[in-house]
């Protein structure tokens, strides 16, 4: 033994393996009480006047524009909306398209980013799950409603009837009813059960009273024992294991209704991973849209850092890449299938009166996202905002693309009509617009927004051989500190207040 | 007059780091316990070796939940569309031939099934939902949820004993090693 120590000593101390450090999650060394206090903090601290500013408007659209415009809807019949000719998917189906895709990001975020072992993702994930299920309820509601009679949209369900009449299971649309309710139920069950120990923080933390027993109720009697965390873990990775192919799934369903029928400019197969990839880009896009107000508001910065930010950003273009391929994909099969019917669909959406949805598609989609090739861009969060505000028009546009141009003209020159919403569509979508962001308020006041539990199991100190790796260092290796925005191009107090924290490897790197 | 009587549910003792745990929680491992808990705010990563736990059997659950689903959601399409109610559309054919028209139907339910199942099994596997427990009547505790990390060790183990217990906590690193009530009827 003593050989091999002697013979390898001399190799350790001439050859020493460099060793890129990991970029910090949480910066300034932060504790594990810091990290409690700064999220509880949220819930328990008064709103700041932002969210009373913000809130007050968005419950004001979404009670006139859902509540009321639907009340006006039913009571009036579903012709108040626009689509009472042969586009008669109209704006109900875009914004259904809409509203779904932008939950994508959310179960990408908490599931495939979690099994592929990506520890950012433990800043974001709640948030993301939480406008996950936001985005699906506001999308819900137009199906619901588009279908004419709302008290009838229960025959979608298959369940005996009087007519005897059962579903047809060979149909996209209720292959859809079942990909869209088993995603809302699973992303609920995921979102509840990761937010388990994160109540029992809080109730820890509240006194004796109604908040004690309302957070009581909800964390179940969580007690964090690892008999219970032993089972959570499997539970997690299992909901993670399902969630992966049910988020690819979902947007494939929705490709379906559109791919599996014979009408030019849909009947095709790229739709499914075009679709799930244009779901996530316009999901990232979200997330920044919402997190980065957010961070900001509540001071979260050392949680959700700049490397957050850079990574969505990145997965943005790339998926904002894709997306672009698939657009000038269907161009190109288009004319070079010889096929007359589908080159005539898309010289309608180049040239027709929808040139500007066209337009504005491709600039939003595939332009705007090119600039996160640039590390300044990606650095700059008016830059990342504006990417992320011109992806969510653009996301729109591309459903409206899809849907209103091709059945604005169908196969029969008598059904050739061209659209326009109503002031009822309009009412509607603003309103699930302030629907989203009144409940996402409501999430960020009353429930921790950032994950407690598994943010500090990303600290170094969490790792149970840490004591051990700081008496033991290995000698072998020389690690080269990683680049790291706050600490380098950052503020001027962020990089002091590094150095002061005693922090001196970084600060003299 | 009145005499209270009180079982004790067991020692309760507190450690600072994740590091320390770890080691303690081997000890007692080591030491023949069987009912105690290491308590923490964050799942500890090898922490169930340590331990001593099994690999949780909830996977096997999960799969006994998306077969159901799976079956379910086959004898649902197939006895609507080709026995009860076929729909034929554009000629479409109902018979064994149209399953693979009822694959999207079939793997939706697998997943809602077996997500269900992860639930309810998780909650029965974890004994939760549950109102209230002894530890809960300790003060430190409610910092496990925080910040500190802690081992407790029922008095109902067959190796508990009020002197050696203790003995073998503070030999092994614990603080503030605190004797918990147990005061439920």
């Amino acid at each position: 033994m003593s050989e091999v120590a002697t013979n390898s000593e001399p190799n350790a101390k001439a050859v020493k393996i460099p060793v890129l450090e990991r970029e910090k999650l949480i910066l300034q060394g932060r504790s594990y009480g810091w990290i409690t206090e700064r999220i509880c903090g949220v819930i328990e601290n008064r709103q700041p006047l932002l969210w009373w500013i913000l809130f007050i408007p968005s419950a004001l659209i979404a009670l006139i524009g859902v509540v009321g415009g639907l009340t006006y809807l039913v009571s009036t019949g579903v012709g108040v909306w626009g689509n009472t000719n042969r586009v008669m998917w109209g704006w109900p189906i875009v914004n259904f398209v809409f509203w779904i895709g932008i939950g994508h990001a959310g179960t990408l975020i908490s599931a495939i980013l979690f099994l592929t072992r990506q520890n950012w993702r433990t800043s974001i994930n709640r948030a993301a799950e939480a406008m996950t299920i936001f985005a699906v309820m506001c999308a819900g509601i137009f199906p619901a409603f588009h279908v004419g009679r709302v008290w009838m949209a229960w025959f979608l369900a298959p369940i005996p009837n009087a007519n005897a009449i059962w579903q047809n299971f060979k149909s996209p649309l209720l292959w859809d009813v079942f990909a869209v309710s088993t995603y809302f139920t699973v992303s609920l069950i995921f979102w509840f059960l990761g937010m388990v120990p994160d109540l029992a923080t809080i109730r820890d933390r509240c006194k004796p009273g109604l908040r004690k027993f309302a957070y009581g109720i909800a964390c179940l009697g969580w007690r964090g024992g690892n008999r219970q965390w032993s089972h959570y873990e499997m539970a997690y990775l299992l909901l993670a294991a399902l969630s992966t192919p049910l988020v690819l799934s979902v947007h494939s369903v929705v490709s379906f209704d559109f791919a599996t029928s014979v009408v030019p400019g849909w009947h095709t197969t790229i739709f499914p991973p075009y679709f799930v990839a244009g779901a996530i880009f316009g999901g990232f896009a979200m997330v920044l849209t919402i997190m980065i107000p957010a961070r900001f508001i509540y001071g979260l910065q050392d949680m959700i850092t700049m490397k957050h930010i850079d990574n969505m950003a990145k997965i943005i273009l790339l998926t904002g890449t894709i997306v672009g391929y698939a657009y000038l994909m269907e161009l190109f099969i288009a004319f070079y299938s010889g096929a007359k019917y589908e080159s005539a669909a898309f010289l309608y959406r180049l040239s027709g009166p929808y040139w500007w949805a066209y337009l504005a598609m491709m600039s939003c989609n595939v332009l705007s996202p090119q600039i996160f090739w640039f590390k300044k861009c990606r650095e700059n969060l008016w830059v990342v905002m504006a990417v992320a505000m011109c992806v969510n028009i653009g996301m729109w546009f591309e459903r409206f693309v899809i849907i209103v141009t091709t059945l604005a003209r169908m196969w029969l020159p008598g059904d050739w009509k061209t659209y326009s919403p109503s002031a009822v569509d309009v009412l509607t979508f603003v309103g699930t617009i302030g629907m989203f962001l009144a409940l996402f308020l409501l999430f960020l006041r009353f429930l921790p927004c950032i994950n407690i539990a598994e943010v500090k199991w990303t600290l170094l100190e969490s790792d149970p051989h840490d004591e051990d790796k700081i008496d033991h260092p290995d000698d072998g290796v020389v690690t080269i500190p990683a680049y790291q925005y706050e600490l380098q191009e950052g503020s001027e107090d962020a990089a002091e207040d590094a150095a002061s924290k005693g922090n001196s490897k970084t600060a003299d790197a | 007059m009145s005499t209270r009587i009180s079982r004790v549910y067991g020692y309760l003792a507190e450690f600072n780091n994740a590091s320390q745990l770890y080691k303690a929680a081997e000890k007692v491992r080591d030491a023949g316990f069987k009912k105690w808990d290491c308590f923490s705010p964050y799942p500890i990563h090898g922490l169930d070796d340590a331990m001593g736990i099994k690999r949780s059997i909830l996977p096997y659950f999960v799969f006994l939940g998306g077969l159901t689903g799976f079956c379910t959601a086959f004898i649902l399409a197939y006895s609507t569309q080709v026995g009860l109610y076929p729909t034929i559309v554009s000629g479409k054919p109902a018979n064994i031939f149209t399953t693979a028209a009822f694959f999207p139907v079939m793997f939706e339910l697998t997943i809602l099934f077996s997500g269900f199942t992860v639930l309810f099994g998780l909650l029965g596997l974890m004994g939760l939902p549950r109102w209230n427990h002894p530890l809960f009547a300790s003060k430190q505790f409610s910092r496990a949820t925080d910040d500190k990390f802690f081992i407790a060790i029922e008095a109902r183990d067959a190796k508990f004993s009020a002197e050696e217990t203790k003995a073998l906590l503070v030999e092994i690193g614990g603080a503030n090693i605190e004797l918990v009530e147990d005061d439920s009827k």
